[in-house]
Parts: C-alpha cells; structure tokens; sequence
C-alpha cells in the first residue's frame, strides 16, 4: 500500500512541493482536491522534498490536499484500438468513448541507436509543386512548417497528411483554437481518415502542463505502430506553444533562463521530440510534420532558430504560399536523383532565375530602365509563380518538371538558362 | 579496478538530490573531481561524473536518464577519470561519447540505447599479429614505439604507456606473433626496480592532452581538401585548426561531409555531436561503400565516428568532442596526419550552459558559463603538428562546425571559436538562397594558412571579387545603365569566378573532389580571362559572352582532368574567348 501525503509545503506557478520519502525521479502522483483529481509528475528531488508538476493545475488546490503517489511513469496505450480516437494531453478520452488500457507503454523512451537507422529514401508525394519539385518530402524527414500567425498553415498540415499515403496518422495539437481542433477532426473524417487517425489534443483552454505531455504521448504511440511496421505520420502543431510552455515551468522552478527567457534545454527538449522521426532497419517509419509559428515573423526567434536547426529543412508557409527562399528540404537529394534525370537541374535552374527576378523587381521598383535580359526575368518570375507556387497548383511532379522547362522556354534562350547542354538537348522543348 | 576506502570496501555516497541529469551526492571518505561514479538502479549501473564538491555533497551529472531513481539510492566511486580505450581495431568503429560501440549495441540490444549498457570499447578476444621493434635491456619513455601490429593499411604501433615518468628498460618483450588486446606483450622495469606490464590496448582519460612528443611545430602546410574555395581561397594547414559557422541550412553538415570523404589526411574522425541523427546514418551507410581513391580501400578504412546525436544524453555530449580528439592525439601518437571534423562545436557548448545552469553557477553572456571560452580555447589547441621523440611528425587537425543562434556571428560561441582558429569559414544564408555552394562567403572568410596557388595570384582574384561586389552595390543604386562599360566588364567578371570557380558542385562525380593540381591550372586558365582585355559593342553583349563562356565552363568542371573531353572544352574556351579579344 502506498502512502498518502497531506501537507504540501510550497506551491509556486503548477509546482507544489511535499515532503515525501522512497519517491523516484519522474514518477507520477495523483493530487486529490475539492475540484477533482489531478495528475502530478515528480519533476525534481531535494532531501526530502518533492517537486511535483500538476498537470490540472495548482489552482483551487489547498495544502491539507492528499497526494498519494502511484509508482509508475506516465503511460500510454499502444494498441490498435487507439484509432480512430481522440484524447486530451494526458491520454484521457476526449471522445466520450471509454479509455483504452491494453498495451500500455511508457512515453519519452530512450533514442534509437544511429546504428538501426537506415537512409531514408522514400518521397512523399504531396501533389503540391513548391514541395514535390523544390523541397522534396521524404519518409522518415522531421519538418516543419514555419508560419505566422493568421496564416493557414493548418489547413496546409491538413491537405499534406490527407495526400500522403501513409498507414497511421497520429495527431498532437498543442493550445489548438478550438476551432482549429473541429477543423483538424471533421477534414478528417470527411476525408475517411479518421479511421486511421489517432488525435491527442489540447486546446487553448486546457492546463497548461498537459501540452507539454502532447509531443511525448503522440510520438510513443507513432513509435509503437512504426515499431509494428507501420508507416507513421506525425502531425505536431504548435511547437510554438509547446515550448512557450516549457519556458512557463523553468521560470517557475527559477531555472536561469538563457534567451529571451527559454531554459537552456530548450534544444535538447526539442531535439529529443524530433528525433523520434526514423526509418527503422527492418521496421516501419515516423515522419514528423510540424507547425512552428514564428513570433512577430522573426526566423531567428529562440524556438524556430533552435528548430531549424534540428529538423531536416523547413517550409516556410507566408502569404499563402510557400516561400522558394527559406524553405529547404534537406532529404530532397536523397530521392530527387531517382526521380527523373531532370529534376535536380530544374530545381536549382528556376530557383536561381527566380532569385534574379526579385532583383529585377527591386531595380524596377527603384525606376531603372529595364534591360532585354531583365525584361525576360520579368515575365519568367510572373509565371513561375502562378505555375509553381500557387498553393491551389495540385499536379503530380512529373507533370510539374514538364511545366518548368515549358516555363523556361517561353522566356529564354537555352544557353541563358546556365544548364548543361547534354540536358538541353534531352529537355527543352522543341 | 575499483577505488577503495580506508576499511577495504568500495567507496560510497548516497544520492540526495535529483534534477534533470544532475544528482546531488552524499559521501563519507574522499572523492576525486572528475571521477566517474555509478548510481545504482536495481541491477544496471548508470554512469556519472563528479563535476562539483561541496562539504561532503557531490554533484554528479549523469551521462544517462535518471528516471526512477530515488533519494537514498547508492552510487559508487571508480576512482577514476573518464577515459577512453586506446588500441588497435579502433578504425572502423562507430562509437557514442562515452566509446560504446554502437554497431555491437544494436546487434546485442536492438533498435533503442537503453541506459545502464556499456560495452568494451575494443575487441578484448581478437587477435592481432604484433612485431617487436624494440628489444630487451632498450630503455623507453611515454610513447615510444615498442612493437607493430597491421590495422588495415595503417602500421598500428604499439606505444610505451603515455602515464609512464621518465625512462623505463624493457626486461621482456614478445616476440612475433598473434596475441590478443589483454596478454602482456612486454615488461618495463625503472630505476626505482618498480616494474610494469605493457598491453597492446591503454587507457587516457579524454580531457587530458596525450604530450609524450619533443615538439610543437608552425602549421605550414596545407591539407588538402579538394574544394576549390578552402584550397585556394581559405587554405587549411595540416595541423592547424578552422571553423564553418553558419545559419541553420547554410550548408555546414554538407561542407563538412565533402572534407571528410576529400580530405589528404591518414585519418579522419568525425565527431557528431548533438546534430541530427540521419545525418551520421549517411556516413555510416555510405563510408563503407565509397572508395577513397588514394588508398583504394573504403573510407571506412581510415574513419573513425564518433556519433552522440541530440537526443542522447547531454552529458555524453560533453564529453564526446573529448573522446573523438583523445583517438585522433593517438593516431597522432604514430606518425600520422588525423583530421577531426566536429559537428557542432555550439551543441558542446550548449551542453556546457544546461550542466552550468542546473549548478546555479553565474550565467555569462546568454546564459553560457564564464568558462566557455577558455574551455573551447584549450579543446582546439590539442590540435597542431607535432614532432614525436622518435623524430617523426603526427597531426591533428581540428575543424569544427558552429551553429550561431540566429545565424548571427556576435554570439559567444562563434567569438569564442575564431578567438582560436587558424581559418575561418564563414557560411552565409545570403549565398545559400541563391544555391551558390559551398555558401562560404568570399569576402569575410579569412585564413592565416598558405594557399595552393602563388599568393599574388590570388590578390588578382581577391580583387575581382571585391571590386564586383563594390560595383553591383553600386549598380543597385545607379542602374546597369549609368555603370561605366569597365565597371560593368569587372563586375561579370567577378560573377564568372564565382561561378566557375568558387561553387563546385559536389552532387557531380568529378567536380565534388578537384585536386590541387587541377586547381592550380584551372586557376591560371580563370585568371587568363580576369585579366584578358575584351571589346564588347554593348552590355548586353557582355552579358550573353560571359553567360555562354560561363556554360561550357561548368561543362568543363564536371570533365575529367587531362581526358580528351578535358582539352577540347578547353579548347573551346580558348576559342570562346578569343571572339572579343581586344588585342
């Protein structure tokens, strides 16, 4: 039998402190208040005190509450019939469904051993030009999609996880407008993928310290399926929150901060996320697409900055379409070879021409004459983005390259474009 | 071995406090800075190390999860500081920071690092085929040479222990044959009759230097790596010490990746610390597939990973960029030329700020430790071209990547780094949007090291560069229209050098590695055009003219040195040229 505890000496933010003996290190406990019960997790042991985090909440919590403690580690149910699902942060029903306690598994597990991982090399089809042909998706990739507020970038997270094929999606939304959440479950349902969807959720309005369960628990429910053989997609959003509230808890435990406020591990605790992306070697795959909203749209913000890099590439979602600077998929040479012959040239061919049209733009704009070579950027940088980054483009990648060399075509010269010539010859369009 | 207290049993402490990895401990005898010390989790052993002392409490920071832990917990002192098993069989090894050999991990455990299993670093049961160099009643100090054994195509010497002082006689030796890493393949005996056995594996704790050599000597010599821009523009000395920073998506891990596979070094270690997993599973995938030309062996061959990813243990991570300099001093240690290429150097120091942060000590600037800078000064100056006892000479070369928040180069670690480096590598985001690679800005970068080409060769060059960017901020202003004829011919051709010569493309075959040689050549032909005297009617003549010119000279980049196809490109640039030949 375990013991209770009725005197909590401290509470400061979501921790409150007990003294406590023969308690381990991340354990969880159950603080039972007028309100309710709520989950705690031990975050810190000093003699005999205990640090707990409540995952509810401090408020309304009095210090003759009961704290009984519970022996284990956070857990969470691996078995099939988590799809189809909803939960909240901590892995209740959100559904009004009953709970699922077979298969229980612990979240956070250790890493994968470098040596099981295999080079992905597998691409994800999106139908979506600016990905497929520039920024190629791979299995297995992390990546997120760098936005801003107000943008639609869950609409974007939404139509790559519909059109990707993929056996199991697992969802984790952190401080999700509602709205936002209806959205995600009705896409999916009317699409038919519900089915093979597993949501954990936490709003805007739920405790704060559940979102910081959210990554954990939807990622050990990926690797159980992926360890199964299944091709799993990750669908994080927004990481942005989940580190705003990692940021909540150091302050709190008076950790010193190290940039605008983020603990110092805060590239640890990212990176031990992301890292759960894998290719296993005689297993299945986690491929993990992630929001990351951009506070006041600045890249170099703590969590984008330690982001970027952490994941494999970025697309960078901004008025509506996918920006052809900044975004980058790192995997993209390991598919976009095998492809076709053509595609790495187009790639960096139509984004280097593209490059030389906004500083057309920037000459036209200052008034300058414009020249013949200008003139032909000019009408090339407008097509290319009506044909390649319109976001409402969906064709196949092959069909994608044929519209590029068309592209090419229609404004210059072959021996302008700076492509081999053994290509020209096999390519440009007659 | 096991330290012992005064009554014969182990040393002790119990834990007091836990914080993340940091664990606070009670002890009653002595402990040791920097000693490593086990806590005791039902039957595994985590490893720790002892960072801080206080009365009888000692913060441990643990090079695993402590997850489950509890205050009242034992842990035991070894008495010893972390150390690294040196030894033939070392190349080809993949190993984490702490040298577990990840290859035998997940054929014995798996898809997952779990805590508490460490293995031996070095096959203790292999056998290796060991030839005497020395013989009884020849006296030796730390490091001298003593036998030989094959490690592939390397002489793996084996060396008198590094801890021995001053001058020791031999009174046994093997004679040739095959033993195994823990049969005693000799016996030192010293003035005092004290004696000693030595084995063809030793110990070295990492964050000592190994200083059993006469002299360090003037890097002066440049390592080849086989890109145009290092080589020529900002040259790395065998020896000598370098660092690429760059925002994230610059292009750092690709650089690093093409030195690697190009470098003229013996040995190559790669230290992947705290960067991305994948990106260490294209090396240890592909290294044992792709031939080094030099050698014709695999590059596996010659490599050594050192591989502790960001979502292993941070402590591990502190200690990896050690471990990988420890083997490559070693290597040294026989006469050879080792480069350690260490991705990311900021991860290190990031490990450095979590640890410091959960000991409360005063933050620096951004929350870094004050120690941070002289931390990373005394890391890069293990590296250096040393003349060992025997007279030969062995190197370590450092080159390590830097991640700066925000891409921005003010941040400490990057001041940190170039405070200390011989060449710095500056990535820029600028060059990396226009898919200009390598993306190593030509006009920040700088290096203290000799160039392949004549250094007033290069001024010419240099020039160009600086001129061309000079005009087109000017252009940006005035217009290509209100540009002088001259200006505007200068400014093309500073493009066409950057073009033609600063980007290589290391997705081709044949320009991913261009050798000195064929640097040195195609320098002479480029600098031909820079300083040719040309006639053009009109600007957009010029345009076109140095657009085609540019066109067969990337043709010409990807052909293969001195092949027919080689000379008639050539020859067609010669041709190309002539047609606005003001002469």
């Amino acid at each position: 039998m375990r013991k209770v505890y009725h005197r909590i000496i401290q509470m400061a933010g979501n921790v409150i402190t007990i003294e406590a003996d023969n308690v381990s290190y991340d354990e969880l406990a159950e603080v039972h208040s007028a309100s309710g019960v709520s989950l705690a997790q031990v975050i810190r042991l000093q003699d005999e005190k205990v640090f707990l985090q409540v995952f509810a909440g401090s408020r309304g919590i009095s210090t003759g509450d009961q704290v009984r403690f519970l022996g284990r580690a956070m857990q969470i149910s691996s078995s099939e019939d988590m799809l189809g699902r909803i939960f909240t942060g901590r892995g209740a029903p959100r559904d009004n469904r009953p709970e699922v306690i077979d298969k229980m598994i612990n979240i956070g597990g250790p890493s994968v051993n470098p040596a099981k991982r295999i080079i992905p090399k597998n691409m994800i089809r999106t139908g979506i030009p600016m990905i497929d042909m520039f920024n190629t998706l791979v299995e297995s990739q992390k990546i997120p999609i760098f936005s801003i507020a107000g943008e639609n970038y869950n609409e974007l997270l939404a139509r790559i996880a519909l059109q990707a094929e993929v056996d199991v999606i697992v969802l984790g939304g952190m401080g999700l407008k509602y709205d936002d959440y209806l959205y995600f479950r009705n896409t999916l349902e009317e699409k038919g993928a519900l089915s093979r969807t597993v949501m954990f959720v936490h709003t805007a309005s739920d405790p704060v310290v559940e979102c910081l369960l959210v990554p954990d628990m939807a990622l050990a429910v990926a690797e159980a399926y992926a360890l199964e053989g299944k091709r799993v997609l990750a669908l994080l959003t927004d990481m942005t929150n989940f580190a705003d509230s990692m940021k909540e808890i150091a302050i709190t435990m008076e950790q010193i901060p190290s940039n605008r406020g983020y603990p110092g591990d805060l590239y640890s605790e990212l990176a031990a996320r992301y890292e759960k992306a894998v290719d296993f070697d005689g297993a299945g795959s986690i491929t993990i697409l992630a929001v990351t909203t951009m506070p006041g749209d600045d890249i170099t913000h703590p969590v984008p900055d330690n982001t970027g890099y952490i994941t494999e590439g970025q697309f960078y979602l901004r008025g509506g379409r996918i920006e052809p600077f900044g975004s980058l998929s790192r995997l993209k040479n390991n598919v976009n070879g095998e492809t076709r012959s053509d595609h790495r040239t187009i790639m960096d061919t139509m984004i280097r021409l593209y490059a030389d049209y906004k500083e057309t733009m920037e000459k036209q704009s200052m008034g300058f004459q414009m020249t013949r070579w200008d003139n032909k950027l000019l009408k090339y940088g407008k097509l290319f983005e009506q044909r390649m980054m319109d976001l409402s483009v969906n064709i196949p990648l092959e069909e994608a390259l044929d519209l590029g060399w068309q592209t090419l075509a229609e404004c210059l010269e072959p021996a302008e474009s700076g492509i081999r010539t053994e290509l020209i010859n096999q390519y440009w369009p007659k | 071995m096991q330290k012992q207290c005064k009554d014969g049993k182990l040393c002790r402490g119990k834990i007091v406090g836990i914080n993340g990895n940091m664990l606070a401990v009670e002890f009653d005898e002595h402990v040791i800075q920097n000693e490593v010390a086990y806590a005791i989790f039902g039957d595994i052993r985590l490893k720790s190390e002892v960072i801080r002392i206080r009365g009888n409490r000692a913060d441990l920071q643990a090079f695993e999860s402590t997850d489950g832990l509890k205050i009242g917990d034992e842990v035991e002192f070894s008495g010893e500081l972390l150390s690294v098993e040196l030894g033939p069989g070392l190349l080809t090894q993949v190993y984490d920071g702490l040298q577990n050999p990840l290859n035998k991990l997940a054929e014995k455990h798996g898809y997952f690092l779990k805590r508490g299993i460490y293995m031996e670093a070095l096959d203790h049961e292999r056998k290796w085929e060991f030839t005497p160099i020395l013989k009884v009643a020849d006296t030796v100090r730390a490091g001298d040479w003593m036998g030989v054994v094959p490690e592939g195509i390397f002489k793996h010497y084996i060396m008198a222990p590094f801890t021995l002082q001053g001058e020791w006689e031999i009174i046994e030796i093997a004679e040739k044959g095959e033993y195994n890493l823990k049969t005693p393949v000799a016996k030192l005996k010293n003035s005092k009759n004290e004696e000693r056995p030595v084995l063809m594996s030793q110990n070295w704790p990492v964050k000592i230097p190994i200083a059993c050599y006469k002299n360090k000597l003037l890097s002066s010599e440049t390592m080849s790596m086989q890109l145009r821009t290092i080589d020529t523009f900002f040259p790395v000395a065998t020896g000598g010490t370098f660092c690429t920073p760059g925002p994230f998506g610059a292009g750092k891990t690709v650089l690093q990746h093409a030195m690697s596979r190009n470098a003229e070094a013996d040995i190559v270690i790669i230290a992947a610390c705290g960067e991305r997993a994948g990106e260490v599973v294209e090396i240890l995938r592909e290294f044992p597939e792709l031939k080094d030309p030099r050698t014709g062996r695999t590059l596996m061959d010659r490599s050594i990973i050192i591989c502790n990813t960001s979502s292993m243990p941070v402590a591990a991570r502190e200690a990896s960029v050690y471990t990988a300099v420890t083997l490559a001093e070693y290597y040294r240690q026989m006469g050879l030329n080792c480069l350690l290429l260490a991705d990311s150097t900021s991860r290190w120091a990031q490990a450095l700020r979590e640890i410091s942060g959960r000991l409360e000590e005063i933050p620096g600037d951004e929350a870094f430790p004050a120690y941070l800078e002289s931390r990373m000064a005394s890391f890069y100056e293990r590296a250096g071209l040393v003349e060992l006892n025997s007279g030969e000479k062995g190197s370590v070369t450092i080159g390590g990547a830097v991640s700066p928040a925000g891409g921005n180069f003010e941040e400490p670690v990057t001041q940190a780094t170039l405070k200390v480096v011989g060449a710095f590598l500056g990535l820029s985001r600028e060059r990396s949007d226009a898919r200009r690679y390598p993306a190593i800005h030509p006009l920040e970068s700088w290096s203290h090291y000799p160039s392949v080409v004549p250094a007033e060769k290069l001024a010419i060059a240099r020039n160009f560069l600086r001129r061309g960017v000079e005009i087109g901020q000017m252009m940006k202003v005035v217009g290509e229209e209100g540009t002088h004829g001259d200006d505007f011919e200068i400014y093309l051709k500073s493009e066409f050098l950057d073009y033609v010569y600063l980007q290589q493309n290391t997705f081709d075959e044949v320009d991913a590695a261009c050798s000195t040689e064929r640097q040195r050549y195609v320098f002479d032909q480029v600098l031909h055009i820079l300083n040719n005297n040309f006639s053009f009617h009109d600007k957009d003549t010029a345009r076109s003219f140095f657009l085609e010119l540019r066109q067969i000279f990337i043709d010409w980049n990807s052909a293969k040195f001195e092949s027919a196809e080689f000379k008639e490109l050539e020859k067609k640039i010669m041709n190309k040229v002539k047609e606005h030949n003001n002469a």
